[in-house]
């Protein structure tokens, strides 16, 4: 059931958390909750006055009475202990959210304790361990809140208390403070979306009131960011606080502060790293494009950034990747498309010409942009030279037939901005291409040279049981023994000799993944 | 080209070094400054241009860990702080921790004068630095230089220590946490109690319960070194806190870590606090902590004090025990069955009839075939206090349950114990109740089965004798020959490879190999082929004249069958027989043995080959008569070798005139 099975304690990181692992689970509803720990004796409730049928002079009394009921909590693991007093605290529950949000005046100073009294005792609370361990946001079910019946009139409520006109942040801040803050944070890692969302409410409410509180929110929200880039690589809230981040990076005073910059470089960009990009992709886009409509001038870092955390093997993450670069260039100035052009322009070559038809589809869409396509043109003398190669190579040998229809159409843009320019290319390309293809050969006929070299010698090796040819002994090598690699094929000299050397490395190049 | 570079980062290491342990370069101190100088340019170099792949700096913090001979020995290891410092700062965890780690190696190659005039400020730029990375990264280097410093630098170093602890970036008092107890063993113990508990105390109730639970793990440290009397005051009131923090994490950990925490506080404290500590973990809401408790009863009943040791177990964690047996969680129940059987031996046999049999009877029933299997495999223990019959009435029904288990995994797993429960239970309780599963087991749907099966047979065979398998095994396994199933036919055969050894030459020869020669004609070609595989793996417990008359024929006719697999396991089985004989004692070189054999191998004609190293190797070896070179010489030119067999042995000859 909820218990994950033993891991060795090389693979945790706080005992807890393994990285990067994923399973294909079984899907199953499942609901948990670590709520109820008190083992005392079960409390009954007893059903106090509606407030509405009692004359205002004791409303207020009456009022603290139900707050303090509702800190009773109760097992809803167990769906048939205590019906009655759940469905009273449920109805006392509601009637205290209609009071807050229809009643004037209710909010007197000393009703603040027990207001977050009750709501801190109804939902801060350590969450449960995670059902599954591999727990996929993508595929599997989330496990959900059992006392949600309860929880979610108590989020109602202390949204209904935090937009009550009424409401005096300087009077609640003395219980809504730091310590309210973390804990309220810590709930974001919640695997019901329900609650998540309540909270993202709540959380954009109280950073818009509580001034004193804003710098440590953003410093708190960093950590979980950086905690979760770096050490977990696990946490469900992350998108819900990109989406509070992205109106707030929209209010951001300018000049930036550089606290706001390095918090774009430093946590927004590695964000991208992450394996869950997926669930909140479209989140940490927009708030990158927010910074850059703020301050055009961060476009070069940024885009250096992404260039650098690109994905290599993981075409999904490309395809967002690409997306967002699109999002971006559809807000750049000119002047800062020009300083990143060139780099950026390498790496959508290379995707138009990836294998996988999305990543190169994705990436040839950006020609029927018409402000994209405007920048092309404006620099085409600089975009059409890095474009060239891939675009007319797949134009010839990419497999979808889709893709090369595409490739036609960009090629013949691309033509119609600069003909000359185009013509130039496409007889270098030729060129190019020829001057390989003698290499190539020429490669050949070494290899085949050598292999008559080893015939002739065999007969000379034969008495010697370690004879193995010395071109079969570099290939073996060469993952770790460059030197004597070099010095063998000199000693076998013949004219191309260095192309060889240039085949023999190319054969192992694993890019490590991201 | 990441890669690349990570290979040059290799190369240059490995090539420097080589250099310097052929050469030995330098013969004075300017031609060893001008080496480390352009060692130390190399490396910013590196450094410089590729700064921004984390493999490549990944492999750069290792390597800079080796390089202190390369700039010229100790004296100047200094030099390679300076990138180490700039890696120990980088995001990437895996990068930064390996840049500690050289860090803390070249630590021990500073003179305590280069450690406190170059590695102390280092320690201190990075624990003041202003990205919690550089300060995560101090935390590991403390440690290390604490031991060899003056005393005003150690007082410096656990000031140092001191805020890092209470930084506000959780982060970086993870990194001092999990350092706490490191730290704790280097210092004074004066400073152990005025500095360390304060922190220890601090951590442990941090907001944060990644924090709080690292602390846990101090505390087992912290506890060895602090003297008996103070652990009441100092460190208890904080383990009891932890026990029972609101965060099920820390209380995991806690239970996680009980043996050593039991040991670290002695007897006397276990039997006061400890006892009620567990009891309430291993009745905790959740079933991860439970789990983690019930893992860890036997340990912590081992370690309780022998004088009141039983009465503590029987009054205070049985009846918790006996809970956990019907919890509602699987994993808690399967953890506890891990274990439950080893408190037999603590308790006596006396106590486990009484108490723990109808414990392990009721696991026996458990719906969970891993609560189950888990019972099952720690039988042994029980087995030694009370004897395994006290349970065979229960175990019966559970393993037949087991061994028809819808998993095939659980199947598997059961029958892996077999050998071991037919060893505790005796022969004639397996031949009563589990033989016929063990036969069952060899038409089992699921090739593993069928082939955990064979060597199981295998290992019951060795246990129980030849003359037991000729009896009860060997009639039924020849009797699947027949059947209409071609799998169950080759089933036969697989048996029959795994039995030979055990069973010996009288019955491989008597009885198993004319069912296999027979098999040689049947219908399918897998059953075929593996016919010819099982000669070759019999070969060697058939006696020679068997294998003349018997084997050869049967083995050349199948080398021409019309199925390619066939004839390829066919020459494969005659070669390696060559191959065998060849490599058995039987064969002496001298012998006339050695020219029968040559001349048997030959009889199979030109159509087989022969492995000529072997044949090489057996004539080289130089111990060959005059007379035997001459029939291998005679043998040579009827062809039936391999053109260049023939070109060694003329070598051989010449040799050995």
């Amino acid at each position: 059931m909820r218990c994950s099975s033993s891991k060795p304690t090389s693979e945790k990181v706080d005992g807890f958390t393994r990285k990067s692992v994923r399973k294909a689970q079984r899907q199953r509803k499942s609901q948990g909750s670590s709520q109820y720990r008190t083992q005392s004796a079960p409390v009954e409730l007893s059903p106090l006055p509606q407030l509405k049928d009692t004359p205002s002079a004791e409303q207020q009394e009456l009022f603290m009475q139900k707050l303090n009921q509702c800190c009773v909590l109760f097992d809803f693991l167990d769906s048939v202990t205590d019906l009655k007093s759940k469905e009273i605290k449920r109805a006392t529950l509601n009637e205290l959210v209609e009071y807050v949000s229809t009643y004037r005046g209710v909010l007197v100073e000393s009703a603040y304790p027990d207001i977050t009294n009750m709501i801190c005792t109804n939902i801060f609370r350590a969450l449960p361990p995670s059902d599954n361990p591999d727990f996929d946001p993508e595929e599997d079910e989330p496990t959900l809140e059992v006392s949600w019946p309860h929880m979610q009139l108590v989020y109602e409520f202390l949204l209904r208390f935090l937009e009550n006109p009424d409401f005096q942040p300087s009077i609640a801040k003395r219980h809504i403070d730091q310590k309210f803050v973390l804990q309220l944070l810590e709930l974001f890692d919640s695997e019901d979306p329900r609650e998540r969302d309540f909270l993202k409410t709540i959380l954009h409410r109280i950073y818009g009131k509580f001034l004193g509180l804003r710098a440590f929110i953003r410093k708190q929200i960093n950590n979980i960011f950086l905690q979760f880039i770096y050490e977990t690589e696990h946490f469900n809230g992350v998108a819900e606080l990109l989406e509070i981040l992205g109106s707030i990076i929209n209010g951001f005073a300018l000049p930036l502060k550089a606290e706001h910059k390095q918090f774009l470089m430093k946590v927004l960009i590695p964000l991208h790293t992450a394996k869950s990009l997926a669930l909140f992709h479209a989140q940490l886009a927009y708030c990158v494009v927010q910074f850059l409509e703020k301050d055009p001038t961060l476009t070069e870092p940024v885009i250096r950034g992404l260039l650098k955390v690109w994905p290599k093997t993981c075409s999904q993450k490309e395809v967002m990747f690409l997306g967002e670069i699109e999002e971006i260039l559809d807000v750049v100035e000119p002047t800062q498309f020009k300083k990143v052009q060139e780099p950026l322009f390498k790496q959508i070559s290379k995707c138009v010409a990836n294998a996988h038809f999305q990543v190169a589809e994705r990436a040839l869409y950006f020609w029927n942009n018409d402000y994209i396509l405007s920048l092309i043109e404006e620099n085409i003398d600089k975009i059409l030279p890095i474009m060239f190669g891939s675009l007319y190579r797949i134009s010839k040998e990419h497999w979808n037939p889709t893709i090369v229809a595409l490739v036609y159409n960009v090629l013949k843009t691309l033509m119609e901005m600069n003909c000359t320019l185009f013509d130039e290319l496409t007889s270098s390309y030729k060129a190019e291409r020829q001057r390989e293809k003698k290499k190539e050969q020429e490669r050949d006929e070494l290899w085949k040279k050598l292999d008559q070299f080893k015939l002739g010698n065999a007969p000379l090796v034969q008495n010697n049981s370690h004879s193995i040819p010395s071109v079969q002994n570099n290939n073996n090598n060469n993952n770790n023994n460059n030197s004597n690699n070099n010095e063998s094929q000199e000693a076998t000299s013949t004219p191309s000799d260095k192309d060889l050397a240039v085949t023999v490395e190319v054969e192992d190049s694993t890019p490590c993944a991201k | 080209s990441s890669q690349q570079h990570q290979e040059a980062v290799h190369h240059c290491a490995s090539s420097r070094c080589g250099e310097d342990s052929h050469g030995k370069l330098y013969k004075n101190d300017t031609e060893t400054q001008l080496y480390s100088l352009k060692m130390y340019s190399i490396i910013h170099i590196f450094y410089n241009t590729i700064y921004d792949e984390d493999e490549v700096l990944l492999a750069l913090a290792e390597q800079l860990g080796n390089f202190t001979m390369l700039v010229g020995g100790p004296e100047y290891v200094h030099c390679l702080l300076p990138p180490l410092e700039s890696l120990a700062t980088v995001e990437e965890t895996v990068v930064r921790d390996k840049a500690v780690e050289s860090l803390r190696k070249i630590s021990q190659e500073h003179s305590p004068v280069d450690l406190e005039v170059h590695f102390e400020p280092l320690v201190k730029r990075l624990a003041s630095g202003d990205w919690f990375t550089s300060r995560t990264s101090a935390c590991g280097l403390f440690s290390v230089c604490y031991p060899r410093v003056s005393s005003t630098v150690k007082a410096e170093i656990r000031q140092h220590f001191r805020t890092l602890c209470s930084d506000d970036t959780p982060m970086v008092r993870r990194a001092a946490a999990s350092k706490l107890g490191e730290f704790a063993k280097v210092l004074e113990p004066e400073y152990v109690k005025s500095d360390i508990i304060s922190l220890f105390t601090a951590l442990a109730s941090d907001e944060q319960d990644s924090v709080r639970l690292l602390a846990v793990e101090a505390c087992v440290s912290i506890a060895t070194l602090l003297p008996q009397e103070d652990l009441e005051t100092l460190v208890m009131p904080t383990l009891r806190q932890a026990a029972e923090d609101k965060s099920w994490r820390v209380r995991y950990m806690v239970a996680d870590k009980f043996s050593e925490l039991q040991k670290a506080v002695g007897s006397e404290i276990t039997k006061n606090d400890l006892v009620p500590a567990f009891q309430n973990l291993l009745k905790d809401c959740e079933a991860e902590v439970r789990a983690a408790a019930a893992n860890k009863v036997k340990e912590f009943c081992e370690n309780l004090p022998e004088d009141n040791r039983e009465q503590i177990i029987m009054t205070h964690i049985l009846p918790c025990v006996k809970e956990l047996v019907s919890d509602t969680n699987q994993h808690v129940k399967s953890a506890l069955a891990s274990v439950i059987m080893g408190l037999s031996t603590i308790l006596g046999k006396d106590n486990t009839i009484e108490h723990l049999l109808p414990l392990f009877l009721a696991q026996l029933k458990d719906e969970c075939p891993e609560v189950r299997l888990n019972i099952i495999s720690n039988l042994d223990c029980v087995n030694e206090v009370i004897g395994i019959r006290q349970l065979s009435q229960s175990l019966l029904p559970a393993i037949v349950e087991l061994a028809e288990d819808a998993k095939w995994r659980v199947r598997l797993a059961i029958i892996e114990y077999m050998p071991l429960l037919a060893g505790q239970l005796g022969v004639e309780f397996f031949d009563e109740k589990l033989n016929t599963l063990c036969m069952a087991w060899l038409i089992d749907h699921v090739y593993a089965i069928r082939e955990a099966a064979t060597c199981n047979l295998m290992k019951l065979v060795e246990k129980f004798g030849a003359e037991w398998a000729q009896n009860t095994i060997v009639p039924k396994v020849l009797g699947m020959a027949n059947d209409p199933n071609y799998l169950h036919r080759m089933t036969t055969l697989f048996c029959i490879n795994a039995l030979s050894e055990a069973c010996g030459q009288e019955i491989t020869t008597k009885q198993m190999l004319p069912v296999v020669l027979k098999m040689s004609n049947d219908q399918v070609a897998n059953v075929r082929f593996n016919v010819a595989k099982s000669l070759q793996k019999i070969g060697p417990v058939l006696d020679s004249n068997a294998l003349q008359t018997e084997v050869k024929p049967v083995l050349e006719k199948l080398a021409t069958d019309s199925d390619m697999d066939v004839k390829y396991f066919a020459q494969e089985a005659i070669s390696g027989m060559f191959d065998f004989l060849l490599s058995t004692k039987l064969l002496n070189f001298n012998s006339l043995n050695f020219i029968f054999l040559l001349f048997f191998l030959c009889s199979f004609g030109p159509s087989i080959t022969i492995p000529n190293q072997r044949l090489q190797d057996g004539i080289c070896h130089g111990t060959l008569s005059n007379q035997t070179l001459k029939v291998i010489a005679c043998l040579s030119q009827l062809h039936t070798f391999t053109s260049s067999a023939a070109s060694s042995f003329v070598l051989c000859g010449k040799n050995t005139k």
